[in-house]
């Protein structure tokens, strides 16, 4: 009888947020199967440690769960990606320091590139292939939608970290944007 | 104002979280910069397509299937298997029984349909089953087997009593080869138990004994035996007489089970 009227709660709280949840984990396992084990898995984690959530925004408590799920997931099903990851971050600021910066890269037309339509599937490809720390912010803040304040809780950052953060996966977006349409345009 | 200082508030200025200040000296560099110009167009077009474009996955309906089914299955395995004294009253009405079954048939459906179930996380019987091997193991380990060592039954039993609100039956079994060793005290699913001790040739068995599930004596659906496998151990869970039986050995299961009826029916008919 305890359990169920927990589980009731629980479902009260946390089901309105699967869609948010499988969105996250769809963008960081890119595999709709693998996505759904993780989802599942941080649903039960979640149930286990409800004694411990103290209210507060939901949708943040769960996708912390998620998140850490799918690190866990990745670590262990793809741990060159989580290399890349912090590889990527320290090259990026190399590269930025080096002053090569987010502007047009020196004889690119810059009226090229704007040929290129940033449809979903063009978009789902970029995206795809940031390192999963990009990913995941660029997830919780352009698709989720979701405020920095709660970004930095879900990421356990200060919010200061996630706009930097944020503004350098956007400024890696628009290059690969920049190299994909680059690329189509000397076929 | 430099490229490189632009570039890094080029997102600010278009999410509108500079200060006028800085937004103008900014406005004044891209007028004078094609490269900064285009990169902030690029950002722009960026911004309004990842708001508007269909970006956003939504849960399968199985999967919300999935979770629902995995979820009562957690929540009946919570609440299953702690025994709660006689007197409590049952954790879980009867209607919840036929919900935690049918939850386990869609998880059998759905693993058995090709997705990973998991399992993997340790379920209340499962902890309860752990620590009855446990106390097994260190029974043997400390040479604690016996509190009080006796082959007699009328020894053993009244030794318990003033001990445990429950007298547990008693019955020495050395002609069928399950001699009796001895009893102690011991500790069960936050709660002393009664531990009877027989042999087996050089196989030693726990039994230990506490107060049925209240819940499951009422509901008059009596669980049949219950047989598992721990870390080499084999682990019988039975009832009778209104209590709750663990036997655990390293003896094999047919053997444990030939010991387990002996026990059974031994202890009924001495009515003890």
């Amino acid at each position: 009888m305890v359990e169920h009227e927990r589980l009731k709660r629980f479902n009260d709280i946390a089901v309105p947020h699967m869609d948010a949840a499988y969105n996250l984990a769809r963008w960081l396992t890119r595999n709709d199967h693998d996505a759904q084990d993780v989802v599942q898995e941080a649903y039960l984690r979640a149930f286990r440690f409800f004694d411990g959530y103290r209210g507060g925004d939901a949708r943040a408590w769960i996708l912390k769960i998620v998140r850490h799920t799918c690190f866990t997931w990745l670590a262990r099903n793809r741990p060159v990606e989580i290399v890349a990851a912090s590889e990527a971050e320290i090259d990026e600021e190399r590269t930025l320091a080096d002053g090569e910066a987010g502007g047009a890269a020196s004889g690119n037309d810059p009226e090229t590139l704007l040929l290129q339509r940033l449809d979903a599937e063009l978009l789902t490809e970029l995206i795809g292939k940031l390192p999963p720390l990009y990913r995941e912010i660029l997830v919780l803040r352009e698709i989720e939608e979701m405020s920095y304040r709660d970004i930095a809780e879900i990421l356990e950052l200060p919010i200061g970290t996630v706009m930097s953060r944020l503004a350098r996966a956007r400024q890696r977006l628009q290059r690969a944007w920049r190299h994909s349409a680059a690329a189509r345009h000397e076929q | 104002m430099n490229c490189k200082q632009s570039t890094d508030l080029i997102l600010p200025h278009l999410e509108g979280e500079l200060d006028p200040a800085q937004a103008a000296e900014l406005d004044a560099h891209l007028r004078g910069c094609p490269q900064c110009r285009a990169s902030s167009d690029e950002q722009r077009q960026l911004g309004a397509a990842l708001k508007t474009q269909a970006l956003r996955f939504a849960a399968p309906a199985k999967l919300r299937l999935r979770i629902a089914a995995a979820l009562e299955d957690e929540a009946a395995a919570e609440s299953r298997p702690r025994m709660p004294t006689a007197s409590a009253p049952p954790r879980r009405p009867a209607y919840w029984r036929p919900a935690a079954m049918a939850a386990s048939l869609v998880l059998a459906i759905a693993a058995s349909s090709g997705m990973t179930a998991y399992f993997t996380l340790p379920r209340q019987q499962d902890t309860v089953v752990q620590q009855v091997v446990s106390d097994h193991i260190r029974s043997l380990m400390a040479g604690h087997l016996t509190d009080v060592a006796s082959s007699d039954q009328h020894t053993v039993k009244p030794w318990f009593h003033g001990k445990l609100d429950i007298s547990p039956p008693v019955d020495d079994l050395k002609d069928q080869g399950f001699p009796l060793v001895g009893g102690r005290l011991d500790y069960l699913d936050e709660r002393p138990v009664a531990a009877l001790v027989y042999r087996h040739r050089q196989h030693p068995i726990n039994v230990f004994v506490m107060p049925a599930d209240a819940g499951d004596q009422g509901d008059g659906a009596p669980r049949g035996m219950e047989s598992f496998s721990e870390r080499g151990f084999n682990v019988l869970h039975w009832r009778q007489g209104g209590m709750s039986l663990w036997a655990v050995s390293d003896l094999n299961l047919a053997e444990l089970r030939d010991f387990q009826k002996l026990f059974e029916t031994g202890t009924a008919q001495s009515g003890s």
